[in-house]
């Protein structure tokens, strides 16, 4: 039998109960929420059940939701089962005040660079990665770049202040 | 028997500078002389980082010919070439190289910003591109444009020939020289 949404979805459903939620579906990837402290336990259980077997991570990043107070940054696992070609979608949420999160570079190598261009972008803390700092941004930077509060041009300039450049 | 068709007869060549001139001798001044022998055989350095270098290829290649403008021999390393032309969007992390590549290369040294990039970030206005890279180095020409076509290139390389030409040789051991390198941190 091949993998499905829904068995992946029962699967995790025995397994987590009710601490997973917001199933959806968009464009037919399976996408859910788990509380964060519960990331790496679920990323775990993905990993090593022999029905679900999702071992690559395809992807990792950040989502600023200035709006959802306490909740405001996201951050998404893709994950991909290369036997099924299944892909699923994971998101925890975290508060920006201690954005906190445990770190996958344990579960997978892959993880490595794409946490650390996270916090590079968002300043996720992932706490347990060996080697968080700055990845693609000057080690000078200090503060969060695609964090929505700070606007995308270079506040250094002083000489593109008319209305052409919108300043 | 001769050839039908002549060939080079229009070649141009450099005109002399003023001089006192009699039998058997010129004189003229040193500066002159110095000025015209290095306007005449510059050693680009192109620190091409993305599309204006293509159009910095084009001016290179049989069309444009550079080295019509004695710049036939491009160097790839700093310590041995006159002009650092900058084409091409110039990052906040590649600032350092940048200027690292200027601070090897000798004096006299000049310094040609091609490009909408090189000169202010052009389209580029995002925290993660330098804003001119006058913010690092001190440039001499600047060529404007998105990309700015071969012929600008060379409009901008003519100028800079005659900067060169004209520079005094004091001038790089003078006072305001040295502001001008000590204003961007430079030595």
């Amino acid at each position: 039998m091949s993998l499905n949404n829904d068995t992946i979805q029962q699967t995790l459903t025995q397994k987590f109960g009710e601490v997973l939620t917001d199933w959806q579906e968009p464009y037919g990837m399976l996408t859910f929420t788990a509380p964060k402290e519960m990331n790496l336990k679920v990323l775990q259980f993905l990993y090593d059940e022999p029905t679900l077997n999702f071992r690559f991570l395809t992807d990792l990043q950040a989502v600023h939701y200035p709006d959802k107070k306490g909740q405001e940054l996201a951050v998404v696992y893709h994950l991909h089962n290369l036997v099924d070609n299944v892909r699923i979608r994971f998101k925890v949420f975290t508060d920006i005040i201690k954005p906190d999160v445990f770190s996958a570079t344990a579960l997978y190598q892959s993880a490595n660079f794409m946490e650390r261009e996270t916090y590079d972008f968002f300043g996720v803390n992932f706490t347990g990665h060996p080697n968080l700092i700055r990845i693609l941004n000057v080690d000078e930077m200090d503060y969060f770049p695609m964090r929505k509060e700070f606007p995308l041009e270079d506040q250094t300039r002083v000489d593109k202040d008319d209305e052409m450049f919108g300043r | 028997m001769s050839r039908p068709v002549q060939y080079n007869t229009k070649l141009k060549m450099v005109e002399a500078p003023e001089a006192m001139m009699g039998d058997g001798f010129m004189a003229t001044s040193f500066e002159k002389v110095v000025g015209l022998a290095r306007k005449n055989s510059i050693w680009p350095l192109p620190f091409a980082t993305s599309c204006c270098g293509i159009e910095f290829m084009a001016t290179m290649a049989s069309h444009y010919d550079l080295s019509r403008f004695g710049s036939e021999r491009v160097g790839f390393s700093p310590r041995q070439c006159d002009l650092l032309m900058v084409m091409g969007t110039i990052s906040k992390k590649m600032g350092p190289v940048l200027r690292q590549v200027y601070l090897q290369m000798a004096e006299p040294r000049w310094v040609l910003s091609v490009g909408a990039c090189a000169c202010s970030g052009g389209i580029f206005d995002t925290y993660s591109v330098l804003q001119g890279i006058d913010q690092i180095i001190p440039v001499d020409v600047y060529v404007p444009g998105c990309p700015p076509r071969p012929e600008a290139i060379l409009d901008g390389f003519l100028k800079i020939q005659e900067l060169v030409g004209q520079e005094s040789l004091r001038r790089r051991n003078g006072d305001k020289y040295k502001e001008l390198l000590a204003s961007y941190g430079i030595q």
